[in-house]
């Protein structure tokens, strides 16, 4: 048990899904981003995934490439992406690193991971990593309690969406759609197929992201997945102008969505 | 046979290769694998690409000794081994002819690339057209300017190119715009790697399909006379100079040298020298080493040649590297332009600037090793591509032209 199943658990037991929300750190600026990403926590995310920027960032759709290129332009590390978890472990969401596996395998898999845990960060999402590429991270994951979260998508065969549930803790994340982030109008069928194959594969949480964008989706991922995860819409909503209100008011239109549902 | 470092088959080279990819990729990596370890061993595959290599590319390739040439190379023995010849003029053919018959292995009827100097683009629209293929190619914008060329050859020939605006606007960009198509389209769509880097299975795929080149030079130098002392090869993803280097890694005798592209030299940090330059790290699916800062973000690489201009090198040239079995030497733009120059006017050969750096290799290894050696340089593609950026560089277009 983690603080991610924690909270995840307690989402479940009001009857709704977790809203998860993911902002670059850097974007428009770093200040601005962190101050973003205290919006999300106080509009009613439940947990925040905080994106270091990268280079390559080959799953990303273009809304994101670009704020991670505009936040890079502007200079920022991965060190700040550890403030910006202390910030959302402070503002009283569970806190989560999306990392592509370069910035992580530069700092040391060991270090990363304990980094991470000294910020109050629960968990690692790596986009570009499976488990079977990375047993070393998830050794070091383990040996100081953070969750490795790993990604399952509707091409995972049977045999590895084992793999991949087995090495998963705090929650599984389901790609329903094959590509890379950014909104789609719809995501029904899809996605409630790749979360069935994860369920019974043994995964106790499954959060649905790649996608979503509207309340109403949001409601309907719902009804059968843990937690929505949502990125790109609100990446849109803060802009490069940084407009925080704007942002609020998408994260409480999607909040509204997983409690709506079921 | 067991200490052979010939045909490594993956996935790791040492500490160097594996896969690091989006899950959403495994299955397709996993069925191109599959498709292609029963395809190397079935005689009616290898008879197929036999054919294409002997009756479309025009295989074998010829080697040439270029003796006026040689005499800038402290009067070694220089022989060229011609893959500027092969149709499409450049030693990617071969690659994608393999590549583009697993396609239709797999029941697959649309392909991607990326290319940088469009050398890639080329073979690759080629080998579409022929087998038809639906076809599109990722190019920075910065090559499409550069390679204009190439962007209409590969239009005539049927592709759609898309120019890569994000980033550095160049090969590197191409490859995350190219994986970002396969990730949204694994189903009907088979990506056509073009060099001997990315995930498990292309590096050694790459390699085996290049492989050629080294098997037809070793066995024409033996009927020369006898092995060379060194073999030449430019590096950029490294498909040509693994493809050389193959046949005769077993060869004790036989100097294997890759010649990377130092831009405006290593020191003055542009450049794309990533076995000189850099560290390891993970970029494009594999761990080899990278152009890279202390946080791990790519760095922005630099060479006059578009075909080398990239911040990463397959994990097998990384490997060979470290075993200390292959040698990487940086070259600058000044001295692959001159190289260029002196293969042009003494022997009636345009290199294409990419190869032209190995040809600068050859220079700085005959003037160390004198008139006893023989070196064997693989002339990895023709240079009529290049030919404006060489007059802008010599200054020979007419006035008010730039």
């Amino acid at each position: 048990m983690s603080a991610l199943t924690d909270r995840l658990d307690a989402c479940r037991a009001e009857g709704r899904a977790a809203l998860v929300g993911y902002l670059p750190v850097g974007y428009p600026e770093v200040e601005t981003s962190i101050a973003a990403m205290r919006v999300l926590v106080e509009a009613g995310c439940d947990i925040v995934e905080v994106g270091p920027p990268y280079s390559d960032p080959v799953l990303d759709g273009p809304v994101i490439q670009h704020a991670a290129a505009r936040a890079l332009e502007g200079g920022v590390t991965v060190d700040d992406a550890f403030v910006a978890v202390r910030a959302v472990a402070e503002a009283g969401a569970v806190p989560v690193v999306m990392s592509y596996a370069n910035l992580m395998l530069q700092r040391g898999w060991t270090r990363f991971a304990a980094d991470l845990k000294a910020a109050g960060g629960a968990g690692v999402i790596t986009p570009d990593l499976t488990p079977d590429a990375a047993p070393e991270w998830v050794a070091a994951a383990r040996e100081v309690g953070v969750d490795t979260i790993f990604l399952v998508a509707p091409s995972t065969t049977r045999e590895r969406m084992q793999l991949t549930c087995d090495a998963s803790t705090g929650f599984v994340y389901a790609t329903p759609l094959m590509g890379v982030t950014g909104e789609r109008t719809s995501v029904g069928d899809a996605a409630q197929r790749v979360v069935a194959g994860a369920r019974d594969a043994g995964a106790e949480r499954v959060c649905i992201g790649v996608g979503v964008s509207t309340g109403e989706q949001a409601a309907e991922i719902a009804g059968f997945a843990d937690g929505v995860i949502v990125g790109t819409a609100f990446v849109r909503a803060l802009g490069d102008e940084g407009d925080l209100e704007r942002l609020r008011a998408k994260v409480a239109e999607l909040a509204a969505g997983v409690r709506s549902a079921r | 046979m067991t200490d052979s470092l010939q045909e490594a088959p993956g996935p790791y080279f040492g500490e160097f290769g594996g896969r690091f990819v989006p899950e959403a990729l495994m299955a397709a990596l996993d069925e191109l694998t599959d498709a292609y370890d029963k395809a190397r061993i079935d005689p009616e595959f290898t008879g197929e690409l036999e054919r294409l290599a002997r009756e479309y590319t025009g295989r074998p390739s010829i080697v040439t000794e270029v003796p006026r040439f040689a005499a800038h190379c402290g009067g070694a023995r220089v022989l060229l081994k011609r893959e500027d010849l092969n149709h499409t003029g450049s030693h990617k053919i071969n690659n994608v002819l393999g590549q583009a018959l697993l396609t239709k292995r797999l029941g697959k009827s649309r392909v991607i690339a990326e290319t940088g100097a469009g050398q890639h683009g080329v073979a690759t629209a080629t080998a579409a057209a022929l087998m038809g293929l639906d076809c599109v190619i990722y190019m920075g914008e910065e090559d499409t300017e550069r390679q204009s060329l190439n962007v209409a050859r590969m239009r005539l020939l049927g592709a759609e190119v898309i120019p890569v605006a994000t980033g550095t606007r160049t090969l590197r960009d191409a490859i995350n715009e190219a994986f970002r198509d396969w990730v949204a389209n694994v189903e009907t769509t088979n990506y056509v790697f073009g060099t001997a880097a990315g995930p498990h299975p292309f590096p050694a795929m790459v390699r085996d399909f290049q492989r050629v080149i080294s098997v037809e030079a070793r066995a024409q130098m033996l009927e020369l006379g006898g092995l060379p002392d060194a073999v030449l090869a430019c590096v950029g993803g490294g498909s040509n100079a693994i493809g050389s280097f193959d046949a005769f890694l077993d060869d004790e005798g036989v100097r294997l040298i890759g010649c990377e592209a130092a831009g405006d030299g290593v020191e003055t940090g542009r450049h794309a020298a990533t076995l000189t330059g850099g560290r390891p790290g993970i970029l494009h699916g594999s761990m080899s080493y990278i152009l890279q800062d202390e946080d791990g973000q790519t760095q922005p690489s630099h060479s006059i040649s578009a075909g080398l201009d990239y911040p990463g090198v397959g994990p097998e040239h990384t490997w060979l590297s470290s075993i200390g079995r292959a040698e990487y030497w940086p070259v600058t733009d000044a001295e692959a332009m001159e190289a260029f120059r002196l293969l042009t006017r003494t022997e009636g050969i345009l290199p294409a600037i990419e190869s032209a750096h190995a040809l600068a290799g050859a220079i700085r290894l005959g003037r160390e090793l004198g008139p006893e050696a023989t070196l064997l340089v693989t002339l990895s593609g023709r240079g009529d591509k290049d030919v404006e950026q060489a007059a802008r560089w010599f200054a020979m277009l007419p006035e008010g032209d730039e």
